[in-house]
């Protein structure tokens, strides 16, 4: 027996298993064949396309629509998995709306472009359904990389070596490798177990060994690898949570977001992962809405994303925005958290409006108090457990060209290195490149 | 409302939208139907001789070409002419002409090419009270191979020699049907002509194959494990038919003689067109067969509309506006120079016109880095090509140059004068200005 919206506290089972399970279907359901031909035929074949190059992976994104309007789905996969080998992910997490949808010319001319995202899925899920990998290893180089993290970054370079005869190792300190796409987002985007599908598909490759409760600081470390392998990529992604700095911030009730989505992802049973009737989430990126979205699926009556700034300034896309909305989170804007109050458990958090003066984002004195029996934190994540020996730049590790670091046979890729979007696709792009890289340090 | 009533042969029916000869005119059941819907005429499905009715194949007799979202755009057949009794056939359109008598029926016959056998007809289908006759001169499969349909209409003299039989046996309209398979459709046009008809039909079907399977290697449709040719028919078709009914209507050998036009009309426009390239009015079969004869509907409202737009009161203020500016080649203006202009407003930067143009024709659109797209006036020759690849209508137009301007591709400055190919100092048969 469902518990009910209005049950108080964090509690299991405000929703029916019917109720959640719909709730938690797929996000952009798969296209049957003749959805997929119509939706090919609206592509243009632009010259130069404008959405190859939004793409942070390149895809020929005309090419591949071409070849699924002609009836080759598979080869469609062909051209995007050369580009991306988590192809298939990112046609479902891909922020496409600010990509390559976003800069599609049917945008301009009609504000409807072509569904591209999902095109690509309708390719990739050809290729993963029919159980075929199409990529095939060279003659083995007998050389040795080691991979720190099996997230996207650390996935695609692990194959893109694997696929040129190196062998390669990956240290994840999980017990499962995804990393993100596993455990950090919003399950109606990876429905049916995708990610953990993905990459075994991935890992047929072969070459590719991961070591899984392996990390820095954790049974190995940098000058150990560097010492064992011909090169290291570090793919670590950011391990830390930023604190609210609110006063109360320790009660029980308020937790780093990304751990309840891990907590998610990672459930059997759905109806037994407890959530807040009132929950109230701090930030304003993909996490953000992530975590209230999910908050509201699994049955509270009241989630809130609170962020400090105004709109415009989301890291969510506007999509996102509306997606929270539509389920009725609300969003909160010009808002910071200055304390959480309760009894030892959160019962209420204290929010301050805040305004831009002099350039500088300042509260306003003038606060409110909103219900939360849960708080997540959602305010950006750092970088943790860093080698020491290894520049950084600000708050990430200094890379230059393909992800080359500091130090000599040692480069990285992902969210742990400078310069990217914190984007699935920007890392899988930049584990590809820094393996192109590293195969030609290798070679040379 | 514009007043749609035809005057065809002095037939008259409430508009000019017939049911071609074809599977929508096999019966009273459907012939009623199409009337109750709207249809001013129908051609019953072509009628053969006293005797064992043809047989159909027992298989698929259709097949198709579509657009991505299934939209039928080409349709062939491999049905023959009516495959039921021939006494049947007239006692119904006896009773359904009883029925409607202010709709066009007219009868359409194919038997062997021997005078005897459409003595033996006409007589019968007079008796109907139908409006006239159609001779099916046109099918391409199954009865052209037994010396009927298109295997007559390929031949003038046939034509000229049946067409006078039936003048000579019949004393309503004869309206002749023209085949498309074949060099020069005013040859025929012209035999019909001079054995008497009162006008032509065209296009029956084009012989065709629409697609081959691939696993079977075999055309389609396929019955068994082999196909054979069909008549191709339905929006595909149009331009062709069109060019072959202005052919008729500018010929001066033919200019006058009605014609009925045949070939993929599916919208008012369609209608329009044909009947401003000459055409009294129109048949129509690939249309209802995909949709019903509901459509009817939308093109009577359409062709209404727009003649109340343009002021014409009657569909013979506008038949055949168009065959004075249908001309040979030789005779379009050389001094008429246009150049593209794109309206970077309106242009969304999808790069098509500059890949046509760029790839395969003149090199005359140049792309900026940040994809604007501009002509360049001193390449363009006005090809028009950059026009139909944009995939935004108006975007890219064709403007003409005023005497007076400058060409910049030829340096020259734009004449007024009209000048032709036949005076054009490079044709070696040039004939001076006088």
């Amino acid at each position: 027996m469902a518990q009910g919206q209005t049950a108080p506290g964090i509690v299991s089972g405000r929703l029916s298993s019917e109720d959640i399970a719909a709730n938690f279907d797929d996000l952009h359901p798969a296209y049957a064949p003749h959805e997929a031909a119509v939706a090919a035929d609206r592509c243009y074949f632009c010259y130069d396309a404008p959405c190859v190059t939004a793409c942070p992976t390149d895809i020929d994104i005309p090419l591949f629509i071409r070849q699924i309007q002609t009836g080759h789905p598979q080869a469609a996969a062909q051209t995007i998995l050369d580009q991306n080998i988590l192809g298939g992910m990112c046609a479902r997490v891909c922020p496409t709306e600010t990509l390559c949808e976003e800069s599609c010319v049917r945008e301009t001319a009609e504000g409807k472009p072509v569904e591209i995202g999902r095109l690509q899925r309708y390719a990739t899920d050809t290729v993963m359904s029919a159980g075929v990998h199409p990529f095939e290893r060279a003659a083995s180089t007998g050389k040795t990389v080691a991979v720190v993290g099996a997230g996207p970054a650390g996935l695609a370079a692990a194959h893109r070596l694997a696929m040129l005869g190196h062998d390669v190792v990956i240290h994840e300190a999980r017990p499962k490798a995804g990393g993100l796409n596993e455990f950090g987002i919003a399950a109606y985007k990876s429905t049916e177990n995708y990610a953990e599908a993905e990459v075994d598909w991935l890992l047929k490759i072969g070459g590719i060994t991961i070591e899984n409760g392996s990390a820095l600081g954790q049974g190995v470390t940098l000058a150990g690898l560097q010492e064992a392998y011909d090169a290291v990529f570090l793919s670590i992604g950011l391990g830390g949570v930023n604190a609210l700095r609110a006063e109360g911030e320790d009660k029980d009730g308020v937790r780093d977001a990304v751990d309840f989505i891990a907590d998610l992802r990672q459930a059997d049973d759905l109806s037994a992962l407890p959530v807040g009737r009132n929950v109230v989430v701090i930030g304003g990126g993909m996490t953000a809405v992530d975590a209230a979205v999910q908050s509201k699926l699994l049955g509270a009556e009241n989630v809130t994303i609170a962020y400090r700034r105004g709109r415009e300034a989301m890291g969510a896309s506007r999509f996102e925005q509306d997606l929270a909305a539509s389920k009725g989170v609300k969003l909160m804007f010009n808002v910071q958290p200055v304390a959480v109050h309760g009894n030892g458990a959160a019962t209420e958090i204290e929010l301050e409006y805040t305004s831009y003066t002099g350039g500088e984002l300042t509260g306003t004195g003038e606060t409110v108090r909103l219900s939360a029996d849960q708080v997540f934190k959602a305010i950006g994540q750092t970088l943790e457990d860093a080698p020491g020996e290894l520049t950084l730049d600000g708050r990430k590790i200094a890379v230059t060209g393909a992800g080359r670091t500091s130090l000599e046979r040692v480069w990285a890729g992902g969210d742990c290195a400078a310069g990217g979007d914190d984007l699935t696709v920007t890392a899988v792009a930049e584990g590809r490149d820094a393996a192109m890289d590293i195969h030609a340090s290798l070679s040379a | 409302m514009a007043d749609l009533k035809t005057n065809f042969l002095g037939i008259e029916s409430p508009n000019p939208f017939w049911l071609a000869s074809a599977p929508p005119t096999d019966k009273e059941y459907n012939v009623r139907r199409a009337f109750e819907a709207g249809w001013g005429g129908v051609v019953w499905k072509t009628l053969g001789a006293e005797g064992p009715p043809v047989v159909n194949v027992n298989g698929p007799r259709y097949g198709a070409i579509w657009g991505a979202d299934r939209r039928l755009l080409g349709l062939n057949n491999i049905e023959l002419i009516t495959d039921r009794p021939l006494q049947t056939n007239l006692d119904e359109i006896t009773r359904v002409k009883k029925d409607y008598p202010d709709r066009a029926i007219i009868v359409s016959l194919m038997v062997p090419c021997e005078e005897a056998a459409w003595k033996a007809i006409l007589p019968r289908v007079m008796e109907t009270g139908a409006d006239g006759i159609e001779l099916n001169f046109g099918c391409p499969h199954g009865m052209a191979e037994r010396g009927m349909g298109s295997a007559v209409g390929q031949v003038p003299e046939y034509i000229e020699m049946v067409t006078r039989w039936c003048k000579e046996n019949y004393d309503k309209p004869a309206i002749v049907k023209l085949t498309p398979n074949i060099t020069d459709v005013r040859f025929p046009a012209r035999a019909a002509k001079a054995g008497g008809a009162d006008a032509v039909s065209l296009i029956n079907t084009i012989n065709s194959i629409v697609s081959v399977d691939l696993d079977q290697m075999a055309p389609e449709p396929i019955i068994g494990d082999k196909g054979t040719h069909g008549g191709y028919c339905g929006p595909a078709v149009k331009p062709i038919a069109m060019n072959m009914v202005a052919e008729i209507a500018r010929c001066p050998q033919t200019h006058g003689l009605p014609i009925s036009a045949i070939g993929g009309i599916t919208t008012w426009r369609d209608a329009a067109e044909f009947m401003a390239l000459g055409a009294g009015n129109v048949q129509v079969c690939t249309a209802a067969m995909t949709y019903g004869f509901k459509i009817v509907e939308e093109m009577i409202s359409g062709l209404s509309q727009w003649m109340d737009e343009k002021g014409y009161a009657s569909t013979s203020d506008f038949i055949g506006m168009a065959v004075p500016n249908v001309t040979d080649w030789q005779y379009l203006n050389l001094n008429s120079i246009s150049k593209a202009k794109i309206d970077q407003d309106a242009c969304i930067k999808c790069g098509r016109c500059y890949a046509a143009c760029e790839d395969t024709s003149h090199q005359a659109i140049a792309m900026s880095e940040d994809r604007t797209f501009t002509v360049k006036d001193d390449e363009c020759v006005a090809c028009n090509l950059c026009v139909n690849v944009c995939p935004v209508e108006n975007c890219i137009s064709m403007v003409e140059l005023q005497p007076g301007e400058l060409d910049e591709r030829t340096g020259e400055t734009v004449s007024a004068d009209y000048a032709n190919w036949t005076t054009h100092p490079n044709n070696p048969s040039a004939q001076a200005a006088e």
